[in-house]
């Protein structure tokens, strides 16, 4: 049996008890550690792609059990990019926290880190729901205690709220699968999706009302409006390589939404219909419009970009909501490129801020390296709000091309440009207020109430290391590479969405017993 | 039977709902718990209910047996759920003692746009 689907959740879950309990002491070696076993996860992830080029749902059968009675792992093109994704991510975000000094402001970073990984690269494998629900906790628990990671009263304040909005989400996914077993008798995907299929519609109440939950679940996660409410204040509050990190949280609820409901409950199924499809477009575009009125009026930096990340979320759940292969390339296409740009977005911000001493956007002398900063800032911010040349512009052309349907074009189409437009005035205003006008200032004898409330934050370095600059060029650099190489991208992304939507296959695959073994 | 035990998840959910929406720490936390115990009944209840029956096949006689899975299930979720409710009364007792309130929602204090002065 192939025995390299399992690593990715295996590597981080060893890995983390070790850097925990062995080498906490020693600050070289932890990161030392954590830098080789995220570049080996980036490795093995490569692997995974080539793996699952072939076109083929590979299946790992934990203890060799047969599919509908054991716990499966599905490694097919869609899990396999989310997985190098997280992991092109991760080596990323870990490069900032060593280079800006986060992960030793506190204790664990790094195993949390690591557990975080284990989790979010679970869920993206698992082929059964209620291990989806169990990697779900994983992550989550590991991000409550990346979220407080360095304390402070207003970051503890919000990480609370982070951890009861989720807590209350986790509870409705267990209402969800208890229906969901109640009605199938099954919590395995494919053989959810076999049994949801026979159900005729008359039958299928206590489905469709799963289904639902399940969709709420999972919209919590991805910061879907009427459920959006813990993001802004979670993001912003969060260590600035965490919050680059949970760019990557939001997608595991786009991801769940697109297996989960295209697999099982799609809109050819009987028994649910278009149900699923026709309550996340409205919300999705109420999302978008959240988000672009939230950065208009943000008089900080970091609620700026977490409502950015919001919008961006609404964009892509809208093109997720027409479950159709179309849409779902150029959704998958618009997911990648709005993790590496709210990641950028978050690390510059951090870069900027740190030096700042604040992140409220108003006209303060000029930082070392201030144009730098603003050519940075500027490149994630058009990449954020979806201008040429960078790949959030093709982002949002794939999608606007893929929403063409008379029926829900207008709507799709003036959310999309007048969001777009909105989040461009929002970042324009904030890239001038942080970068312009500030060079107009002259440098005051040091402002003393700032410098002892950040006196923690404000390290007396002027400028930044290559190193701390380094990951906020290699996410940029992403994106560009993104857009040069847009058409094989798009064509590896169609070949995803057209597999993922093959539900026969999947269930063929994961059914028959055998199989690799 | 039956209507006990629907009325038991109800009023369970109702209640734990009722104190979530108190929106501080202490209630929230109860509330939670609250919930949790009316999922677990709840999960429990989804693999139909039975009276004096053992999970387990008998080989010996042929007699009716009630869903193990479902025993499974609830036992996962209460290990997870225990370990998520230590890790709240942690979080909110940080929060508390470093905030002097037990106030969960985040909106009307700004305390650092306070000190910048401006905002």
């Amino acid at each position: 049996m192939m025995h390299w689907i399992i690593l990715p959740v295996v590597l981080p879950a060893l890995l983390a008890p070790l850097i925990g309990f062995v080498m906490r002491h020693d600050m070289t070696l932890t990161r030392t550690a954590s830098v080789a076993g995220t570049l080996l996860l980036f490795a093995i992830s490569l692997g995974l792609v080539l793996l699952a080029a072939d076109g083929e749902t590979h299946v790992y059968r934990l203890g060799d059990w047969p599919a509908p009675f054991g716990i499966v792992l599905v490694l097919d093109r869609l899990s396999a990019l989310m997985v190098v994704l997280t992991a092109a991510l991760a080596v990323i975000v870990l490069i900032h926290a060593i280079a800006s000094g986060w992960d030793a402001r506190g204790w664990h970073f790094h195993t949390l880190f690591q557990f975080q990984l284990m989790g979010v690269c679970g869920a993206f494998l698992t082929g059964d729901v209620f291990n989806l629900f169990v990697f779900f906790e994983v992550l989550l628990i590991a991000s409550y205690g990346l979220m407080i990671h360095a304390g402070g009263t207003r970051r503890i304040q919000a990480g609370l709220q982070y951890v009861v909005a989720n807590l209350a989400g986790s509870t409705l996914f267990l209402f969800a699968l208890g229906a969901i077993y109640a009605s199938t008798g099954t919590l395995n995907l494919a053989d959810l999706a076999v049994r949801v299929a026979e159900l005729p519609r008359e039958e299928a109440g206590l489905v469709r009302v799963a289904a639902m939950l399940l969709l709420v679940v999972f919209a919590v996660k991805a910061a879907l409006f009427p459920v959006q409410f813990w993001l802004p204040g979670t993001y912003s509050n969060a260590p600035a390589p965490v919050a680059a990190l949970f760019a990557i949280m939001t997608k595991v609820g786009a991801y769940a939404i697109l297996r989960v409901h295209a697999t099982a409950f799609g809109p050819e199924v009987p028994a649910t219909g278009d149900l699923v499809g026709d309550w996340l477009f409205p919300a999705a575009i109420v999302t978008i419009a959240i988000g672009a009125f939230g950065v208009l009026g943000a008089r900080r930096v970091m609620p700026l970009i977490s409502f950015s990340v919001i919008g961006s979320m609404g964009t892509l759940l809208l093109a997720i909501a027409s479950f159709s292969p179309g849409a779902t390339t150029a959704a998958l296409y618009y997911l990648v490129h709005s993790t590496f740009a709210a990641a950028c977005l978050f690390l510059v911000a951090d870069l900027v801020v740190t030096r700042r001493g604040s992140d409220l956007l108003n006209a303060m002398p000029a930082t070392a390296q201030n144009g730098l900063f603003a050519a940075l800032f500027f490149g994630a911010a058009i990449g954020m709000a979806g201008m040429p040349p960078l790949s959030g512009f093709l982002g949002k052309l794939l999608i606007l091309d893929a929403l063409r349907a008379p029926e829900v074009m207008p709507w799709a189409w003036t959310a999309i440009l007048v969001g777009s437009l909105l989040t461009i005035v929002g970042f324009a205003r904030a890239g001038s207020e942080l970068f312009w006008k500030s060079t107009s200032i002259p440098l005051p004898v040091a402002s003393p109430g700032e410098a002892a409330v950040d006196a923690a934050v404000v390290p007396a370095t002027p400028g930044a290391t290559p190193l701390e600059i380094a990951p906020a060029v290699l996410t940029i650099a992403a994106l560009v590479g993104l857009a040069a190489f847009a058409g094989p991208v798009a064509g590896y992304l169609e070949d995803t969405a057209i597999q993922l939507f093959d539900r026969a296959q999947y269930i063929g695959a994961v059914l028959t017993t055998g199989g690799e073994g | 039977m039956e209507i006990i035990v629907a009325s038991a998840i109800g009023v369970l959910t109702a209640g734990g709902v009722y104190l979530i929406l108190r929106l501080r720490t202490f209630p929230v936390i109860l509330g939670l718990a609250m919930l949790s115990y009316a999922v677990n009944v709840f999960l429990f209840a989804s693999g139909r209910l039975a009276i004096d029956q053992s999970p387990i096949l008998s080989k010996y006689a042929d007699i009716s047996y009630t869903d193990p899975l479902p025993q499974a299930l609830v036992l996962t979720a209460i290990v997870i759920s225990f370990g998520m409710t230590a890790v709240l009364v942690m979080i909110g007792l940080g929060a508390y003692l470093e905030a002097g309130d037990d106030h969960i929602d985040l909106d009307g204090s700004e305390p650092e746009a306070g000190k910048d002065g401006t905002a």
